[in-house]
């Protein structure tokens, strides 16, 4: 069976933990056999966007060490990937750990990267009876070219009824320390990102990126908005059973 | 925190929150996007024309050097002048001594970035000497008594209606709030303007090396009148607009017109290369080139980030960027906004002073994706962010904070101790009710975003359990 390393951000690890089970557990359904690296913290990229390149040096050593022995390293964020997968080798120039952090990039995949990709993917076996609107994150879109891959992946979802909403490709405005920077832009950006989805008329809003969406759920939140997010490992992971169990749950609730 | 970050940190909160300006904006930058999608379908390969005009540039830069003396060498040989200005002053003085020899008494100029770089508008009235703006924008931003609110739309943040009532106001004789009547009422001022100017002030789009003259662009028509009514032109140029071939036009024209405003060609493409010859009809009778450097050079020694030398002002990437869609021109405080602001700004006036603009940014990567002569802008935001740590320029606490976060992260038993006690912290901070009230130790994200339901176990916990190891 082939081995998949896990690649958890630090975030996912403390406040979203559903997030990199789920993604766990569509690779696991599809026939991966997947690993956590215990000793992983934080890929450094707070930092590296802070222009502490050095703080965040230190920490890609240490990455680059913890997975150098893995065949293919999966990651439920495009943000995340990008770091190891496009900054790394800037942030290693000139040091030892140039090559090896450079050939560590190209076994670095977004999830659903790796499901389009490598395992090709296209039905990975879900249901999920909704309307979805899918958010391109910027560093997933622009940085690794990530724009049909999560759409072909949502159309094979049984019962999910993808949505565009307008300018889907637009800065959601989390951006890292940004958010908390400069929160009053912040902010104002996630709110036209929420008004453009809650336009699309979808129930939920979907991405490769679990920061986006913790950003843009926690603005839909405050506008007492029905629309919620969900990321994308999460819908993958949502099989026949799960929804003929909510179904039950529901038809219990209304009696 | 400098002053000019404090100021930014203040305008830009209130624009953020200003829905009126939002909409305007929107409005200017949808059209924008539909004009520009239909303007790259007119290129057989848009991003072959990029590339060609990332290439020209480069070349240009590469060896600004001889280009510019060559520049030089072929203006001066058809009689007209070239003052090179390190600095702003040097740039006005040279101007400013000039119109009192010339006893100039009224200026008309066309737009030019430099000129408000240098606050040349301000130099000219503080001698008296009245300056008419005739670019349409900039002249009504100048009625106004505000700079410009982007580059190549000046006046992208007022509705017609607003200029109805300024013309109004101050010039009289508006009957609708109709463009064309609104233009008719502009034209008529500007007209008695350009008969009686005795000098004219233009910028330069490009300094054409090979020969020796100045393109210029414009929709209005009204840079080629500063430039051939007036007795004495002058132009203020940045060092950087140099390119080193007449037919490199052929390719920078359409692509700075389509990037600037989706038009296949601006309507009005000029080219001087020095004062009336004789047996010709019309032209100056002094030609003057001020080649600005003003911090340029520094930017060019700058070898991982020159690139932004290559900048054609087209103003694609403030108008892809959401930062400067949210907070709108003037709350950046510089001549340049955006993000080729927040990259050249820090090289031309100072790091420390403007290294929050490079902050500004969600480095989404939309002007980069967007800029014609391809610059890695969103690149250079980030490499200016890190310059700004490594010279020291970054508040103390805050690489206080990066060193601690640091050392937690560099050990995962440290990373799971201290993300277990942030977590009961919060747990406990929000069953209390504090989400988003100034006890919020999240209050930064809090605030106007709700906090997610903090989990009682880490991924690595759970995973634990239910894998082993």
């Amino acid at each position: 069976m082939p081995k998949v390393a896990l690649f958890i951000p630090c975030f996912v690890d403390q406040l979203l933990p559903e997030v990199g089970l789920d993604a766990a557990r569509v690779l696991e359904r599809l026939g991966f056999e997947t690993l956590f690296p215990a000793g992983q913290t934080c890929c450094g990229q707070p930092a590296f966007n802070s222009g502490y390149w050095r703080d965040a040096r230190p920490l890609a050593e240490r990455f680059v060490r913890l997975f150098a022995s893995a065949d293919a390293v999966v990651c439920p964020s495009g943000s995340c990937a990008t770091m190891v997968r496009r900054f790394y080798p800037e942030l290693l120039a000139g040091t030892r750990q140039f090559a090896e952090a450079k050939s560590l990039g190209d076994r670095v995949y977004e999830f659903s990267e790796f499901l389009t990709g490598v395992a090709q993917v296209t039905d990975a076996g879900a249901t999920f009876p909704h309307k979805v609107a899918y958010h391109d994150a910027c560093h997933a879109l622009r940085e690794l070219d990530i724009r049909e891959g999560p759409r072909r992946l949502l159309r094979g979802v049984r019962g999910l009824e993808l949505l565009e909403m307008a300018r889907s490709e637009e800065c959601c405005g989390f951006g890292g320390t940004f958010a908390a920077k400069f929160a009053m832009i912040s902010t104002t950006m996630g709110a036209t990102k929420a008004e453009n989805a809650e336009a699309s008329g979808a129930e939920y809003l979907t991405s490769t990126d679990p920061s986006c969406l913790l950003h843009i759920e926690g603005i839909l939140r405050r506008r007492r908005s029905p629309l919620r997010t969900i990321h994308l490992a999460s819908i993958l992971a949502r099989t026949d059973a799960d929804s003929a169990a909510q179904a039950s749950r529901t038809a219990k609730a209304a009696k | 925190m400098s002053a000019a970050s404090r100021q930014f940190f203040r305008d830009a909160a209130a624009k953020s929150a200003d829905g009126e300006l939002h909409q305007i904006v929107r409005r200017g930058v949808d059209s924008y996007d539909a004009a520009v999608l239909r303007g790259q379908a007119r290129f057989v390969d848009w991003e072959a024309a990029r590339r060609r005009c990332h290439e020209i540039r480069r070349e240009a830069i590469d060896h600004l050097d001889r280009y510019l003396l060559e520049f030089e060498r072929r203006v001066k040989e058809r009689g007209g002048r070239v003052f090179w200005a390190e600095t702003a002053e040097a740039a006005t003085s040279y101007v400013l001594d000039l119109a009192t020899r010339a006893c100039v008494r009224t200026v008309v100029k066309s737009k030019s970035m430099v000129a408000e770089e240098i606050h040349l508008n301000d130099a000219l009235e503080g001698r008296g000497i009245k300056v008419w703006e005739t670019d349409l924008g900039e002249f009504i931003v100048q009625l106004r008594h505000e700079p410009p609110f982007h580059i190549v739309t000046p006046a992208m943040h007022l509705t017609r209606e607003q200029i109805g009532d300024l013309f109004r106001e101050k010039l009289g004789g508006v009957e609708t709030d109709d463009p064309p009547s609104l233009v008719a009422v502009a034209r008529r001022a500007l007209r008695r303007a350009f008969f009686s100017a005795e000098m004219g002030i233009t910028g330069a789009n490009f300094l054409v090396a090979d020969s020796g003259m100045i393109a210029i662009t414009s929709n209005e028509g009204n840079a080629r009148l500063c430039a051939s009514l007036p007795r004495i032109q002058v132009a203020i140029v940045g060092i950087e607009k140099v390119i080193p071939r007449l037919e490199d036009l052929a390719i920078l024209w359409p692509v700075l017109a389509t990037a600037g405003t989706g038009q296949p060609i601006t309507c009005y493409n000029t080219l001087v290369g020095g004062p009336r010859a004789p047996g010709e009809t019309d032209g100056p009778e002094e030609f003057h080139v001020v080649l600005l450097d003003n911090g340029r050079t520094r930017l060019l020694a700058d070898r991982e980030q020159r690139e932004a030398l290559h900048c054609i002002r087209c103003g694609a990437c403030l108008n892809s960027c959401p930062v400067f869609r949210t907070v709108g021109g003037h709350a950046y405080g510089t001549v340049y906004s955006g993000p080729i602001g927040g990259v050249i700004t820090p090289h031309l006036a100072g790091l420390r002073e403007f290294q929050h603009l490079s902050y500004a940014s969600s480095l989404c990567g939309a002007c980069t994706e967007v800029c014609p002569v391809k610059i890695d802008l969103h690149r250079h935001l980030l490499q200016n962010r890190r310059n700004a740590v490594d010279e020291t320029l970054r508040p103390r606490s805050e690489r206080i904070a990066f060193r601690l976060w640091r050392w937690a992260m560099l050990d995962a038993g440290r990373f799971r101790l201290y993300g277990w006690a942030a977590r009961m912290a919060l747990r406990l901070a929000y069953r209390v009710g504090f989400e988003g009230t100034a006890l919020d130790p999240a209050r930064a994200w809090t605030k106007d975003r709700a906090a997610p339901p903090i989990p009682r176990h880490s991924f690595r916990a759970i995973w634990r359990k239910t894998h082993g190891v």
